[in-house]
């Protein structure tokens, strides 16, 4: 146990020397925790009784883990997680440490976790979760995971691993047809679209393409949860044979939204079993802050400026798709670093004609003229061209300065101009949301 | 913004996709969205036409295009190469322009030869020859080609080897092309051309775009290709910074 305080102590002092120097939310003092003591997660997450859950997949980890983590504290659990949005092993080191006594063991009775889908398995091996909720396979950085096949394999083995239940995306063949490797008696449970909103699948699904076959999704079974929206924001969940939950109000908008908020409330109401309350879930949900990039709200000057990550093509489009009913000033800048995934093909899977009426007002980014050429092929109009992120997003806000505006970014570009936002307007500094949650 | 004339049509271009569900993963979609506009910009009329598993082949087409896919998507697609095979083939010979990228390069290929040594025969339309590897060639890619400089991204774990007199498509000057060692990239045999280049190709180097639709306009109008002046500003300006980036010229 002495190995264990000594990783403690070396990583809470990495943390503090890291944000001295102004790197909130990095990895660091994660690897420096795991350099002294390579089992410190095992460690820490030894006293966590209740259940270590895994939320994984292409899109939505991020908010669907702060709804989890939400209704789990609502329920009146003392909830651990990594909400900085930094979801490998190093970076959940890292936003625990804060909080970490020195016996490096973890007050909580349940721990919640983002893990991108390479790293929930490599965490798996280190400590079982009890619990995987698998939210969908797409497009993403195949300059990582190669293809989407592999990412679905990748999956299918965390499903695997999972002691106690699983929570999958019906509606994603890629999801679901992991069922076939969880072993018996680990409990299967789904979250779906309602038949009523079945029409907008193809927006945001991948084609399964793998089996001859069309896919036929499964019996849903008990515990089902099933998304039934009234309109962009609020929704009631279905469950089949029980207790329909709703109406719930989110304070982030879109499609992408509500599914997330019924696979988060499909795997909490399989973790709480019967202490499970669909009043306190749908109070709980009402209350969750949008996370950091995801539709937040930054006020500029006193004009709304949504700040929206997108990193593949099915994000894109359904971002697109919930906000294009609202046309504002529009900038989209896109970085290809490796966070971003470095090749910007996927531009070309996205349709931009929603912006075609009210054009873009500036691209950005190390591939500012390749987003540029990509409008220019939906006749989108592009009034400026600005790779340089800063002088960019000064331009945009001058010439849009009494008006609602849009920010769309890839992951880098995105940290960089939160990171000058966040400067000038008082932001919570990023990796610090934990605190508020 | 090039608008698209009013004028009357000066024919209409086929533009045939083949397998665009199993085969158009790393949005080589956008070669067939690129061809789409810049055939109307200069004036013609442009037909799209998906061609999947099992549909009778459209030889009328006047210019072919294929993507990159899954290995899954692949074995999808090899039972209906195979009964097209001569059809495809005499098209080729007969001149008609064809552009295919990645997985549908190597399928034109005379074989893939797997990581287990199984030999999967192709169309042997490219004399190239893919061998399987576990490692994969990934990153930006620069090439010299016919058409100038051609920026792009690669992806493939496949390592092609050109038979004894096979023109490549281009030599590469950043990347790794098609085996990392001989600095070729893709290949070309009359009007045929195979690449390993997504990014895709086609909007960032509209050389090449131009180049595949010219060939097409000639055979669906029997007249030579009458061109648009097209403004390619930014197409210039995405290609040459990564040219200059890649190459580690100072802008």
């Amino acid at each position: 146990m002495l190995r264990t305080t000594a990783a403690v102590i070396a990583g809470k002092a990495a943390r503090a020397a890291s944000r001295v120097r102004g790197g909130g939310g990095s990895a660091f003092p994660g690897l420096v925790a795991e350099r002294v003591d390579p089992r410190f997660l095992e460690h820490a997450l030894a006293d966590v009784r209740e259940g270590v859950v895994v939320v994984t997949g292409t899109n939505g980890k991020t908010t669907t883990t702060r709804m989890l983590v939400a209704l789990l504290r609502a329920h009146g659990k003392r909830v651990l997680t990594n909400p900085t949005g930094s979801n490998f092993t190093r970076g959940v080191i890292s936003s625990m440490l804060k909080d970490l006594p020195l016996s490096g063991r973890a007050r909580a009775d349940i721990a919640v976790l983002e893990l991108d889908e390479a790293h929930a398995l490599k965490f798996a091996e280190v400590v079982a979760p009890s619990h995987a909720l698998l939210l969908n396979v797409a497009r993403d950085q195949l300059d990582r995971f190669a293809e989407i096949d592999h990412t679905a394999r990748l999956l299918e083995r965390l499903a695997g691993q999972a002691t106690e239940g699983v929570v999958l995306n019906i509606d994603d063949p890629y999801v679901a047809r992991s069922r076939e490797v969880i072993p018996e008696g680990v409990t299967v449970r789904y979250f779906g679209l309602d038949a009523s909103i079945a029409h907008r699948l193809p927006e945001i699904l991948e084609t399964d393409v793998r089996f001859a076959e069309e896919y036929a999704p499964p019996e849903s079974g008990d515990g089902a949860g099933f998304l039934r929206p009234r309109d962009e924001r609020e929704f009631d969940i279905v469950v089949p044979g029980g207790e329909d939950i709703g109406p719930v109000a989110l304070q982030q908008r879109g499609l992408a939204a509500m599914i997330n908020a019924t696979a988060a409330t499909t795997t909490a109401r399989m973790v709480l079993g019967d202490a499970f309350s669909p009043g306190t879930a749908a109070r709980a949900l009402a209350q969750v802050r949008p996370p950091f990039g995801r539709g937040e709200v930054v006020d500029v000057d006193g004009q709304p400026l949504e700040l929206v990550l997108v990193k593949n093509p099915a994000g894109f489009t359904v971002a697109l798709s919930t906000y294009g009913s609202e046309p504002v000033a529009t900038m989209i800048a896109i970085n290809d670093d490796y966070a971003d995934g470095r090749d910007v093909s996927w531009l070309y899977d996205v349709s931009f004609e929603s912006l075609r009426g009210r054009g873009v007002a500036m691209t950005s980014g190390i591939r500012a003229y390749d987003m540029a050429l990509r409008l220019q092929y939906d006749d989108v109009p592009v009034d400026a061209i600005e790779p340089a992120l800063v002088p960019a997003l000064d331009r945009f806000i001058s010439a849009h300065r009494d008006e609602p505006k849009r920010l769309f970014c890839t992951y880098t570009a995105m940290m960089s101009l939160r990171r000058t936002l966040a400067a000038r307007y008082d932001l919570p500094e990023f990796g610090e949301e934990a605190a508020d949650a | 913004m090039p608008e698209i004339p009013q004028s009357e049509s000066k024919g209409t271009i086929r533009v045939v996709h083949l397998y665009p569900r199993e085969m158009s993963i790393y949005g080589d979609l956008g070669n067939t969205r690129c061809l789409e506009k810049r055939i109307q910009r200069h004036g013609y009329t442009a037909e799209v036409v998906g061609h999947n598993p099992g549909e009778p082949f459209p030889e009328d087409g006047h210019l072919f295009v294929g993507g990159g896919g899954q290995d899954s998507g692949q074995v999808r697609v090899e039972d209906d190469l195979e009964r097209n095979a001569d059809i495809i083939r005499s098209l080729a010979s007969d001149g008609t322009p064809m552009l295919m990228i990645c997985g549908m390069y190597q399928l034109f290929g005379n074989a893939f030869i797997t990581v287990e040594g199984n030999r999967l025969p192709g169309l042997g339309i490219l004399d190239v020859t893919t061998q399987g590897n576990a490692k994969r060639m990934i990153g930006p890619v620069v090439l010299e080609t016919v058409v100038g400089k051609v920026v792009g991204y690669e992806n493939h774990s496949g390592s092609t080897t050109l038979g004894h007199g096979q023109e490549p498509f281009g030599t590469v000057l950043h990347g790794f092309g098609n085996n990392g060692t001989d600095r070729t990239e893709g290949a070309r045999t009359g009007n045929v051309f195979g690449s390993y280049l997504h990014g895709p190709i086609l909007p960032a180097n509209p050389g090449l775009a131009d180049l595949l639709i010219g060939l097409a306009a000639t055979r669906a109008t029997g007249r030579p290709f009458e061109p648009e002046p097209l403004t390619d500003g930014v197409a210039d300006e995405a290609r040459g910074r990564q040219v200059r980036r890649l190459l580690g010229i100072a802008s």
